[in-house]
């Protein structure tokens, strides 16, 4: 909501000039600079060097496992948000509120800490860890590890976007399909899905971003094995330690190259007027 | 009694109640609260006196003393980069302004821990920034000026976003009437603006400061990591996984859980503030 008429006919103060310029000066230093610098220096030895380090089986691997961990956790956490959005905003039940609460936990929990509790859940001295191992299930240092994580970090993205929007939409056309004889299914796919499909996508894309860079909940659970349980952001830190710069820097400018795509689609999905 | 009655039919009429609540609940059950209760126990199990003794050593002591600190300036930092984008955004209209909108959210987007590559990189010795400021004597990796820079990066846009929806709500025909009984551009930025926004402001600040008490990623790279000099929380709750110190981790990973849940309902009271505020204003 921008003021139209006021600025239509008001000249640039001085004070305004100012602002405008330290505004840019700024986010150039502090947001444009970092990002030319991951390309500038992942090609800096040239094209042929900057794919031979993508290409590197064990980065290669890690951007295989860093896209799977995205295929399985962005649906579920998906469904999780439909459900989640459906139940807290279609019904009144006691409760409701300590379970929106619940839903927004893993925004408060710190990385470390979110592969911590998996670990005294899981791990060999933890809650389910010992029973598990028993029967023969390894979860810690695993890539299912790496997904349950994932999953918890990653839990309210969707939710977070829908329950605002449907409870401002309220449940008239949906009442009105169903009166019209359509069944649950049916009301779903035909009016509930087209109402929210531009948050339900704006929630998967930050959700999606997350969890391909999700980089202190992974390494406490993960092992971080290489060409087994390293994610793109763990094996970036393993080059680096390497002292293996360029071949971080490459690396890294794939997930820099999605975190644009995912700015891109923020700011359309916005202009669509979600948001 | 009609109202009630109206008000069961309608909750009874959509379906999926059963559906949608059982998965929500089942999915929240096993994925969020198990490993909370887990992590609980393996705390209290501790015992107060092992507790204390682990939360109270002198290398916990520092780690909180860095933490909390750096998180401390980070937030200033973000307090004033963040009011001023947030103005600048909402009030002017200039060309490239969608495009420094959408940049505000790059930290957010960006993989902490490419972040934190990049800042070490900028900031080394022959690196673009670091070439500049270290012949000032300014240097930057592996101080806690670094660790400062890392969380300042990585909750950029906390004050920003919380403080541009309230900006835009701000009434224009007050400012006006301000401006019409004489008050100059910065009295009405003191007298009408600031009190609109300032709940806002705060929330984002608090939002900005928890963020930073908990980034792992951005700061690992930058920091050194030093005992004592350069050793935040998240990293020694790290190391002391490593050693298989597994009480130690729990103890020092509750005392972020506790900074975390207390600002989180800091910021639910400072949005109810903040909607009161806005009701009486209407």
């Amino acid at each position: 909501m921008s003021h139209p008429t006021r600025t239509a006919r008001h000249e640039r103060s001085g004070p305004e000039r100012v602002l405008i310029a330290l505004a840019f000066v700024l986010s150039a230093l502090v947001l444009v600079v970092p990002v030319a610098l991951i390309f500038a220096f992942a090609l800096r030895e040239g094209f042929g060097t900057y794919f031979a380090n993508i290409l590197e089986p064990n980065t290669r691997h890690a951007i295989w496992l860093t896209v799977l961990t995205a295929l399985i956790v962005v649906p579920i956490n998906m469904v999780f948000g439909i459900c989640a959005a459906w139940a807290v905003t279609r019904f009144r039940f006691p409760g409701r509120n300590l379970l929106i609460t619940i839903i927004e936990i893993p925004f408060s929990v710190s990385p470390i800490v979110a592969g911590v509790i998996y670990l005294f859940l899981y791990g060999g001295q933890g809650l389910l860890g010992p029973t598990l191992q028993g029967a023969g299930i390894q979860l810690m240092f695993t890539v299912t590890a790496i997904f349950l994580v994932s999953l918890f970090v990653t839990a309210p993205f969707v939710a977070r976007e829908l329950i605002p929007l449907m409870s401002q939409q309220g449940s008239e056309d949906e009442e009105a399909a169903l009166s019209l004889g359509a069944n649950g299914w049916q009301m779903f796919w035909h009016v509930t899905l087209p109402n929210i499909r531009w948050a339900l996508l704006y929630g998967a894309v930050l959700c999606n971003a997350r969890v391909m860079g999700e980089f202190g909940a992974v390494s406490v659970v993960s092992g971080s094995i290489r060409g087994q349980t390293n994610t793109l952001p763990l094996q970036i830190s393993q080059l680096f330690n390497d002292f293996n710069v360029t071949g971080a820097f490459a690396a890294s400018s794939t997930l820099a190259f999605i975190a644009l795509v995912t700015l891109i689609l923020k700011a359309l999905l916005e202009g669509r007027g979600w948001r | 009694m009609a109202a009630t009655a109206s008000k069961r039919r309608s909750r009874h009429l959509l379906p999926g109640f059963g559906l949608t609540l059982g998965v929500t609940m089942l999915y929240l059950g096993i994925i969020v609260v198990l490993p909370l209760v887990a992590m609980l126990i393996k705390t209290t199990s501790l015992g107060w006196d092992e507790l204390w003794r682990i939360l109270t050593s002198n290398r916990s002591m520092a780690a909180y003393r860095i933490t909390f600190g750096s998180a401390f300036f980070a937030m200033l930092f973000n307090g004033v980069f963040g009011l001023l984008l947030a103005w600048v955004l909402v009030r002017y209209e200039f060309p490239g302004k969608r495009f420094l909108d959408a940049l505000v959210d790059l930290p957010f987007a960006l993989p902490t821990a490419v972040a934190g590559l990049t800042l070490v990189t900028l900031f080394s010795n022959n690196g673009w920034y670091g070439q500049i400021l270290n012949p000032l004597g300014l240097t930057v990796n592996y101080t806690q000026v670094g660790i400062v820079i890392a969380m300042a990066f990585t909750s950029v846009p906390f004050v920003v976003r919380t403080v541009q929806p309230v900006l835009e709500e701000v009434q224009v025909d007050l400012e006006e009437a301000a401006r019409t009984l004489g008050a100059t551009r910065w009295q009405v930025f003191a007298r009408v603006i600031w009190p609109t926004i300032m709940p806002a402001f705060v929330a984002g600040c608090v939002l900005s400061f928890a963020r930073s008490l908990g980034e792992f990623g951005a700061v690992v790279f930058i920091a050194g990591n030093l005992p004592g000099m350069t050793e935040i929380v998240s990293l020694l709750i790290y190391i002391r996984l490593d050693e298989y110190n597994y009480s130690a981790a729990a103890a020092l990973a509750s005392v972020l859980l506790v900074a975390a849940f207390l600002t989180l309902l800091l910021t639910n009271l400072l949005q109810a503030w903040q909607l009161r505020y806005m009701e009486r204003s209407k």
